[in-house]
């Protein structure tokens, strides 16, 4: 069988801090293949940054891989030592920031921080980094790229600095691109501008992406895959039809209700999930959504549910989904 | 509209920022320039833009914690603030014109505010940043009751502040803990509290939800519409996500580079907009359904906006609009009434077909 390209299994991760222990992964499995591109969508704090981050090995102090194993292009990432892990970074896996206006050095030009990856992982001279630089810049639709490799990043708008962004990360054609809310800091005709070219430049380089986001709609138009993070955990996970128009979680059903609606023709009222996010340091014993949820049962307080396969693309953990079985068997009330 | 039902309204509003320079060479960032609306009792005006278009900066003036530079801010059928430069408006909208065709401007007025501001209040963005964090819960929300003397004594203070909290689905014990034991949704309620707490008629909602996660924010978003309805209170509600605005809002206001370009019913303007940005502004946004989303054909704006320190000669978004020409260099495009009740400023409105 082929390898995938990324496999993640049972990947525990906790942040010791000194009020304790931070439990912000609690068993996340998933794999990719080539090509294709996954949605992580949750609130802040479920986790998705921190399971892409991993991916990396850029887990920040205090966090701590506890264990499951991540194999990116069938290397196991917490194995690899840094020197290794940098000549993964940036070459076959590279990240995208939210935050366009904080991940550029203020005091070097565009042009110096673009081919500075290049010289970094190839062995291109100077001269060759230059006309490449030029053309990533070309690549992601900025105009007059021979002016603007001089200029310094606060010289442009936010989107044009997220543009740079994607072209260091294009710089050594990745074999995964990781977009950490890549559009969330930007406004929403230069977010469309900015979806638009990742698209076109996925189609263009085919490379697998996986895009981090809070916003549904973002993941509605981009993304093949979906995986629902909460607390932790990924509590679903399915095609992007399959978690619009079939939803199994009582989560995705709660995120899907409570976006307001833009065609609707009559006034109604949105339907929120009610309570508050979990807290991580002393998470509720069962399934995290327990609390929050409005068909919650005895056994979802005490346990955490078991994986149901809806499909062969699509599952999703909720003890509902059994909910006839323990009736008729009347065991779980 | 009539004038009797009209809470607070504006006219020719205009907010300039120094931005360097000396005599001659000032230069200002032109952040709000010459915008005229009226919001009436009980209603919820949205106002819609991309950053910087001055959204935050109307709401701002429209309470006077910055100046206008020019303009008149009406509170009640009372001129709050007058510069005394700008032409008075007739009952149908258009400027007053003596014999001779000359405007009949405005007396100059600046009143004291203090009376004003138990009756004007504010929910600000970041429910991280407006929260003293030395202070606790009840302390933020007894501020205005303290200020305006409206408890007797410190018995009516208190189950004053625990009603108010309750108000916003927070409880009494919540009171004595301080902003950084909240998450931001909780945050964000003791923010609407405190703006309750002066028992206001007209509250600016400056981005209140942007900072939440979607879950928490359909929470807020009823619970403003809750308080409306038992309070009869009347909204500015500014935001970028036209979606939540649409939710909301009545009548829904667009700006662009601080003109107001389109206003109207928010079912009209989401259904039947007429200003090239607002379609472009309506096509933008991503929708949570992957059919739509697929199908849908984006009208993707081509450029960035420009600097409001030096805006384009007409019409401020000819740079980035496909149907401009001469004339939408040379004529700035006044306000004009495309359907009842519905305004649009565009030189070439006939013409404006995605």
């Amino acid at each position: 069988m082929k390898e995938k390209l990324l496999d993640i299994r049972d990947e525990y991760l906790s942040f010791f801090t000194p009020a304790g222990e931070i439990k912000a992964l609690n068993g996340v499995s998933f794999s990719m293949d080539e090509g294709e591109v996954l949605g992580i969508v949750g609130e802040s704090g479920s986790g998705k940054s921190v399971t892409a981050y991993s991916i990396m090995g850029l887990t920040a102090y205090p966090g701590r891989l506890v264990s499951g194993s991540i194999r990116f292009n069938g290397h196991e990432v917490e194995k690899m030592s840094e020197k290794e892990l940098r000549k993964m970074r940036g070459n076959e896996v590279s990240i995208i920031f939210q935050d366009p206006m904080t991940s550029l050095n203020p005091v070097y030009t565009i042009g110096n921080q673009i081919e500075e990856v290049i010289l970094l992982h190839t062995d291109k001279t100077r001269e060759e980094a230059k006309k490449r630089a030029k053309e990533l810049l070309e690549l992601v639709g900025i105009n007059e790229p021979e002016r603007r490799l001089k200029q310094y990043p606060h010289e442009l708008s936010g989107g044009m600095r997220q543009r740079v962004m994607i072209s260091i990360a294009l710089a050594c054609e990745p074999k995964l691109l990781i977009a950490d809310e890549p559009t969330t800091a930007l406004d929403v005709t230069i977010q469309a501008q900015i979806l638009e070219l990742m698209k076109e430049l996925r189609s263009k380089l085919d490379m697998s992406i996986i895009m981090i986001t809070h916003d549904l709609g973002v993941v509605a138009s981009m993304c093949e895959k979906i995986a629902v993070m909460y607390a932790g955990h990924i509590v679903e996970y399915g095609t992007a039809d399959e978690i619009f128009y079939e939803p199994g979680h009582e989560y995705t059903k709660g995120l899907i209700k409570s976006i307001p609606k833009l065609n609707s023709s009559e006034p109604e009222r949105l339907v929120p999930i009610e309570g508050q996010p979990v807290d991580l340091l002393n998470p509720p014993k069962g399934c995290p959504f327990a609390p929050r949820c409005g068909s919650c049962m005895k056994i979802c307080l005490r346990e955490m549910p078991e994986k149901t396969e809806l499909s062969e693309t699509h599952y999703s953990y909720c003890w509902l989904h059994r909910k006839a079985e323990f009736e008729k068997g009347g065991g779980a009330e | 509209m009539n004038g009797q039902d009209i809470l607070v309204e504006v006219q020719h509003l205009q907010q300039y920022f120094p931005a360097g320079g000396h005599g001659k060479n000032k230069r200002f960032v032109k952040a709000v320039d010459d915008v005229s609306f009226a919001i009436k009792k009980g209603e919820t005006l949205g106002l819609v833009g991309e950053s910087g278009c001055g959204k935050t900066t109307v709401g701002r003036t429209m309470l006077r914690l910055y100046e206008p530079t020019d303009g008149r801010i009406i509170y009640d059928g009372k001129i709050i603030f007058d510069s005394g430069k700008c032409p008075l408006k007739n009952d149908d909208g258009s400027d007053m014109t003596d014999g001779n065709g000359k405007p009949v401007l405005g007396k100059k007025t600046a009143v004291d505010m203090l009376p004003y501001r138990r009756r004007m209040q504010i929910v600000f963005q970041d429910p991280y940043a407006s929260l003293d964090p030395r202070m606790t819960i009840g302390d933020i929300v007894g501020e205005a009751i303290d200020i305006h003397r409206s408890a007797g004594s410190k018995k009516e203070r208190r189950d004053r502040i625990i009603s108010l909290l309750e108000c916003v689905g927070l409880n009494s014990e919540h009171a004595n803990r301080y902003p950084h034991e909240f998450s931001g949704g909780q945050r964000q309620r003791v923010g609407i509290a405190r703006a309750l707490a002066a028992d206001p008629q007209f509250i600016v909602c400056d981005e209140p939800v942007s900072a939440l996660d979607v879950s928490i924010q359909a929470q807020v978003v009823n619970m403003f519409e809750d308080l409306q309805q038992e309070m009869g209170l009347t909204y500015l509600f500014i935001a970028h996500d036209l979606s939540v605005v649409k939710h909301i809002s009545n009548r829904i206001g667009v700006m662009y580079l601080g003109k107001m370009v389109e206003l109207a019913d928010s079912f009209e303007l989401i259904a039947h907009s007429v200003h090239p940005y607002t379609k472009s502004l309506i096509s933008a946004i991503p929708v949570a359904d992957p059919n739509t989303a697929r199908a849908a054909k984006r009208i993707t704006l081509q450029g960035d906006v420009p600097s409001p320190l030096n805006p384009p000669s007409g019409c401020r978004f000819r740079t980035r609009c496909p149907y401009a020409d001469e004339i939408c260099a040379g004529e700035c495009p006044q306000m004009k009434e495309v359907s009842a009740g519905h305004w649009a400023a565009c030189h070439h409105l006939d013409k404006v077909d995605y």
